[in-house]
């Protein structure tokens, strides 16, 4: 014992000795870490940049908009019927004279709402799925991938239509008309969407788990879910957020084109794709009616794919330079 | 590919399609489960006109085999669908397969038309994008592809309708079906309906193989082969096209097959904008009027299609490439 302590003794003072060439020879700036990296990557894509800048734009007017903006989006005036934008309805009037701006930030809550949500679930059983699947391998891991296959074969979107149609009566009466509606359609559409999550999520725990720091984390006794979440996980999160930002664009789509085939929210609720749908029979009197939820639908989707791409160049290891 | 070869292919088509069905069995149960399992009644329009009698409604429950437990009228039906027989909608009173025999033409038509044209842009755009990667031409044929994707096929529709029949009266926007094509006359007629939505269809799909072809290109242009091609002192058109786009297609192709049942919802859409009476239109009536042997049966039908086009792109793959085997 004693003769291993001299050399443990000069230690600390060597260590201080290179901490200080060290210090001489760091440079000025901060050290580049790997989401810093990500980040001056991910600035370099002006069209990501500018997509995200829009798209928080957007987020910030729906969810302050209304508290600014004094027009009502469910008071009916009929002497006010489908007015042109003005000064005092800058995106007109509907048909029932209700003010179209507050109706459109109104409905953007919802639709940008059901996006997040339903991302949420199909990353959160996705990234479970895969990560079982990936993990355990064997057994465990063929069945869960025969079940994502089956999914991957149904056909979404009339399975979509069917399941809306024939639960939404149920779920209103059990929930109330709109959280129903809401819990309804986000669930649907997220249960349909996780299986490519799934199967991104397993091929990186295949290879990751073979890695040493999984080897070492085992070695110190480290239990398999902390390995899973704490260890690996991580290090999987690169596919998965760049699959969570499409997967939002994917959902506002799906729910406007459900509004659209009259089988997503009631007339009550005006998300953009029900504004549409309310919006087509006036296209010739009243175009506004169309353009504006139409084009705001087009403008989140499109910023989004953008920050999509541009987190892809970015979080992507081989562009790592 | 050798006899031995042809063997092993063989043999793997078999295992795939032994697969595929389990799979379609599978998917089967899940919509027949769905549906048998939903609150509500199929005959609700029948409880809801009082002019029916109970005890007519109770024989009309009993002849169709409404009052069986669900699994045994799943086997009931998957029997019939055996024999060929799609059952008998509700709503039409008439076989469901001649309901869908009267609407698939229109929907082929239309989806097939634009499905053609956006292959015939997208493979153009994408070599010229990925040989001359941030260019000019590559930047717009970039935003357009994103434009594409990005903006719903509804929309797209509602706004050609607003400028071409509303603004300009050039195209009409509801679609006649029951035009004839017999002379020039009518078959200009049927190529003026059948422009706005085979662009909306076309619009959307260029977008997605645009990006897909640049990528494939992409990834082929920087291989050993290629410049071992070049170094050979071939010009640099035959490299392109012959080298790199034939290595280049094995993916595309993939995603053309796998991209035929997408198109297939995409034409759900577009025949409710344009009033087209297709399958798509059909599906959504009927699940309206909870018509459930036609909705059964048009679902069935799109997974049998997703379950195919999976089956073709696996063969594809090795017809395509030799680099597969299949021991």
């Amino acid at each position: 014992m004693s003769e291993a302590n001299p050399p443990l003794e000069t230690t600390p003072a060597a260590s201080s000795l290179t901490l200080q060439q060290l210090s001489r020879l760091q440079p000025t700036k901060a050290p580049r870490t790997l989401w810093g990296d990500a980040w001056r990557r991910f600035r370099r894509h002006r069209m990501a940049v500018a997509g995200a800048v829009i798209f928080c734009l957007l987020v910030i007017m729906v969810a302050v908009g209304p508290l600014i903006y004094g027009g009502d989006p469910r008071k009916i005036d009929f002497g006010k019927s489908m007015l042109p934008p003005s000064l005092e309805h800058p995106m007109g009037t509907d048909d029932l004279g209700r003010d179209m701006l507050a109706r459109v930030m109104l409905g953007g809550r919802v639709s940008l709402s059901v996006g997040v949500a339903a991302m949420l679930i199909s990353i959160t059983v996705g990234t479970l799925i895969g990560a079982i699947a990936g993990f355990f391998g064997g057994r465990m891991d063929s069945i869960l991938m025969r079940i994502t296959d089956l999914f991957l074969a149904l056909p979404v979107v009339p399975l979509l239509l069917l399941l809306i149609f024939l639960f939404r009566d149920t779920l209103r009466r059990a929930l109330g008309p709109e959280t129903g509606i809401f819990v309804l359609i986000v669930f649907v559409i997220g249960i349909l969407n996780w299986m490519t999550v799934a199967r991104l999520v397993r091929s990186s725990f295949l290879s990751l788990k073979e890695k040493e720091f999984v080897e070492a984390a085992r070695a110190l006794g480290v239990t398999e879910p902390k390995i899973m979440f704490k260890h690996i996980l991580p290090n999987a999160l690169g596919p998965i957020i760049v699959a969570a930002t499409i997967g939002v664009g994917a959902a506002i789509i799906t729910e406007s084109v459900l509004s659209f085939l009259g089988l997503g929210f009631p007339p009550d609720v005006p998300t953009w794709g029900r504004l549409l749908y309310d919006g087509q029979n006036f296209l010739d009197f009243a175009a506004w009616m169309v353009l504006f939820p139409g084009f705001l639908i087009f403008l989140a989707v499109l910023c989004i794919n953008y920050v999509g791409d541009g987190l892809r160049d970015a979080l992507d290891p081989r562009s790592r330079l | 590919m050798g006899p031995k070869q042809v063997v092993h292919m063989g043999r793997y088509i078999i295992r795939r399609i032994l697969f595929a069905i389990p799979t379609l069995l599978g998917i089967s149960l899940v919509i027949f489960a769905v549906l048998a399992l939903a609150p509500g009644d199929p005959l609700a329009q029948f409880a809801a006109d009082p002019s029916v009698p109970p005890e007519v409604r109770e024989q009309i429950r009993v002849s169709l085999g409404l009052n069986d437990p669900w699994y045994i009228r799943y086997f009931k039906w998957l029997g019939a669908l055996m024999r060929g027989d799609w059952g008998f909608s509700f709503a039409a009173r008439v076989p469901v397969i001649e309901l869908i025999g009267q609407r698939l033409p229109q929907t082929l038509q239309v989806i097939g038309l634009a499905y053609i044209i956006s292959i015939c842009l997208a493979i153009p755009i994408g070599i010229i994008s990925a040989v001359k990667p941030y260019s000019a031409f590559d930047n717009i044929a970039t935003t357009f592809a994103f434009i594409g994707f990005s903006v719903p096929t509804f929309f797209t529709g509602l706004l050609l309708i607003l400028i071409f029949s509303v603004n300009l009266r050039w195209l009409p926007f509801i679609y006649n079906s029951t035009l004839e094509v017999t002379d020039w006359n009518s078959f200009w007629q049927q190529v003026k309906q059948m422009i706005m939505p085979v662009t909306v269809l076309a619009l959307y799909q260029t977008g997605t193989l645009t990006r897909f072809v640049r990528a494939s290109m992409m990834e082929n242009l920087p291989m050993d082969y290629t410049r071992t091609a070049r170094a050979k002192g071939l010009n640099e058109r035959n490299v392109i096209l012959w080298h790199v786009l034939r290595n280049s297609m094995i993916p595309v192709a993939t995603l053309i097959a796998l991209g035929v049942p997408t198109i297939f919802t995409g034409a759900i859409v577009t025949e409710q904008i344009f009033r087209i009476n297709g399958i798509g239109e059909l599906l959504i009536r009927s699940i309206q009027n909870s018509d459930t042997p036609v909705v059964m049966a048009i679902t069935f039908i799109f997974a049998v299609l997703v379950v195919s086009f999976n089956l073709i792109v696996d063969v594809l793959y090795g017809v395509l490439d030799p680099r597969i085997r299949y021991e």
